[in-house]
């Protein structure tokens, strides 16, 4: 029974935790008073019991659903599909490149990637179903996701009658905006937004340089062609 | 080998025919036995003469899932097993695939870590005193104190990884965000508040004389048996045996840190939870030094891949302290993106072993409290 003076090598003085801490905290012996601790017990209980009436951290029901409790701003759930501008489909950042449903681990997102007839990539889903009655929100998808296209939604209230339909979502469904996702997360979204800015106007100018340089040289081309025209015309007339 | 040596050590009762003993079913639809896990005990008036604990109801394949999963994924399927205390479970496995891999942790992320797993433990033993209260029959107070406590940690980890339970927070090379502003004063405050519910709570129980009277000499196994058993963490270090992983061999920056390690006396099932307070006392006192020395720097390796994550062909065993007990991952790797063999060793399970060992010869309602003071999770012991 003597468990705390048992601290191999070091002296029986408990570590100090609050304002009572106790030097021993050796079990009541059995010739205690009889009922001492169970009287201790009783006054912790009441202390709480009235406690819970007036102090502010101990009152924590919230009236759901006419109340709702905060919601913390990392909190995720289900994940959605991130689009820009108005247009769901135009829009959608994916690129169907299947790398979430890879990595996902209970396997429950299913992509088709939509081709031309010809069959050329469109780098879009023809067909994007995330079965929620399977996710476990982890947010595997969301962090694979190259594209900045997935992330966690915020949303809690999903049940449905529909017990098969209602919780296979599709494109429809999935789909939310980019407003969406910042008024969700306003820190995650700014700074993919500010990225997917800096990206885009890198794109730009290395599309603008590539222009450039095309252009330097075709009129290169244009002049060197000239100038063996002009040399050859200069050579006619002198012959 | 185990049970010969316990049942010369206990007082079993003497055998008595079959049919005069009384065949219970205990379980698995049972308020005790913390989850579907079925006990058949057979009695002799009170007394328990043989108890077969039967398991596997909340058996998932977890093993056989995570070889035909990447390496990535593998992980929210880890906080499912000891869904009690996810980030430790998390902790074990970045462990594993980082010895694997030979990932580096930057030291952010490694303090990190070290407070997660350290208010995990807080969660941890907190619901266990709840729950062995709870088995004894004072279910409300106790329990509902000890809950009230643990959504204080529940919401701070709620604000760093996006769910109370399920957290999927590490990732092989550090963790998956960084700390959200002012996430650590909330953590100071709420280790510095966490000493006054302790001290509340040993008020509530220690000296409490139906809680003595139900835990005192009971369940009681010599040392050798306990270690013949691969008994670990508080079980063992309850009947004093000084062995916990974090000065064993020390894990992450576990060395750093001035603790000690609290030993009992006899391994009773008083013992088994006082043992649990000392360590959340242990805890704290590693939780002030961790946030007065937690570094700026990166949160994760900046060379650590998610996608397309192959480590080198190879096999590795990483082991940490799981509040529990010791929590291990064997990994064998073939080079591909799958783990070609993936091994849990959970501490839940093992500790489950010496069940009947402890309860022979005793009354009935003692196998619920030692059943309670072994503290498992079913969700660890079927996998």
């Amino acid at each position: 029974m003597s468990i705390f003076k048992k601290w191999r090598g070091h002296s029986a003085r408990r570590p100090g935790s609050g304002q009572n801490a106790r030097t021993t905290m050796a079990a009541p012996t059995r010739w205690s008073m009889p009922g001492l601790g169970l009287f201790k017990g009783l006054a912790v209980t009441a202390r709480n019991m009235i406690q819970s009436y007036y102090r502010k951290e101990r009152m924590t029901t919230v009236q759901y659903p006419e109340e709702r409790a905060p919601i913390s701003p990392n909190f995720r759930n289900f994940p959605f599909l991130c689009y820009d501008g108005d247009d769901p489909v135009a829009g959608l950042r994916c690129t169907a490149c299947s790398i979430c449903e890879k990595e996902c681990p209970p396997q429950c997102i299913y992509i088709v990637l939509d081709r031309d007839e010809n069959g050329k990539s469109l780098k879009r889903p023809k067909l994007f179903d995330i079965d929620i009655s399977v996710c476990m929100n982890c947010g595997i998808c969301a962090e694979v996701c190259p594209f900045d296209s997935i992330y966690m939604d915020g949303q809690y209230e999903m049940s449905t009658t529909d017990r098969f339909g209602g919780l296979l979502l599709g494109l429809g469904r999935l789909a939310k905006s980019a407003d969406y996702h910042m008024k969700l997360r306003p820190l995650e979204a700014s700074e993919v937004v500010a990225r997917r800015k800096a990206d885009e106007e890198k794109k730009l100018a290395a599309q603008a340089a590539k222009d450039a340089k095309a252009k330097a040289a075709k009129e290169a081309t244009a002049k060197a062609a000239a100038e063996t025209q002009a040399a050859a015309a200069g050579k006619g007339e002198t012959a | 080998m185990i049970s010969d040596l316990a049942n010369s050590s206990s007082s079993a009762a003497p055998a008595l025919d079959d049919d005069q003993l009384l065949h219970v079913s205990l379980g698995p639809q049972h308020p005790s036995t913390h989850g579907v896990f079925r006990m058949n005990v057979a009695l002799d008036g009170e007394t328990v003469v043989s108890l077969k604990p039967v398991f596997g109801y909340l058996h998932r394949n977890h093993e056989k899932i995570a070889e035909n999963a990447t390496y990535l994924s593998s992980m929210p399927y880890t906080d499912r097993l000891d869904y009690i205390c996810p980030l430790s479970n998390n902790w074990a496995y970045a462990n594993a695939v980082e010895k694997l891999a030979g990932i580096e942790v930057p030291e952010r992320a490694q303090y990190m870590r070290v407070i997660l797993a350290e208010l995990t433990r807080l969660i941890n033993h907190t619901a266990f005193a709840g729950f062995i209260l709870g088995d004894m029959g004072a279910w409300g107070s106790a329990l509902m104190y000890a809950f009230r406590e643990r959504e204080l940690i529940l919401d701070l980890f709620e604000d760093l990884t996006g769910a109370r339970m399920m957290a999927n927070f590490m990732r092989f090379g550090g963790c998956r965000n960084d700390l959200p502003a002012g996430w650590a004063n909330k953590v100071s405050e709420l280790v510095n508040g966490y000493g006054a519910f302790l001290d509340e709570m040993e008020d509530l129980l220690i000296g409490n004389e139906i809680l003595l009277a139900r835990t005192r000499d009971i369940g009681a196994l010599p040392k050798d048996v306990l270690i013949n058993g691969g008994i670990t963490g508080p079980m063992l270090r309850a009947a004093g045996v000084n062995y916990d992983i974090r000065k064993v061999e020390p894990y992450g920056i576990y060395q750093r840190f001035d603790f000690r390690i609290p030993l009992g006396g006899t391994g009773d099932c008083y013992d088994r939870i006082m043992i649990r307070f000392l360590e959340m006392r242990e805890s704290l006192k590693i939780l002030r030094q961790a946030l007065d020395q937690l570094p700026e720097g990166p949160f994760v390796h900046p060379k650590a891949k998610i996608r397309n994550f192959k480590p080198p062909v190879g096999e590795a065993y990483a082991r940490v302290e799981g509040p529990k007990g010791e929590l291990g991952f064997h990994l064998l790797s073939d080079g591909s993106a799958n783990p070609y063999r993936y091994r849990v060793r959970p501490p839940s399970f093992i500790n489950l072993t010496l069940l009947e060992d402890m309860c022979l010869g005793l009354d009935l309602a003692d196998v619920v409290v030692i059943l309670g003071s072994i503290d498992i999770v079913l969700g660890e012991v079927d996998r």
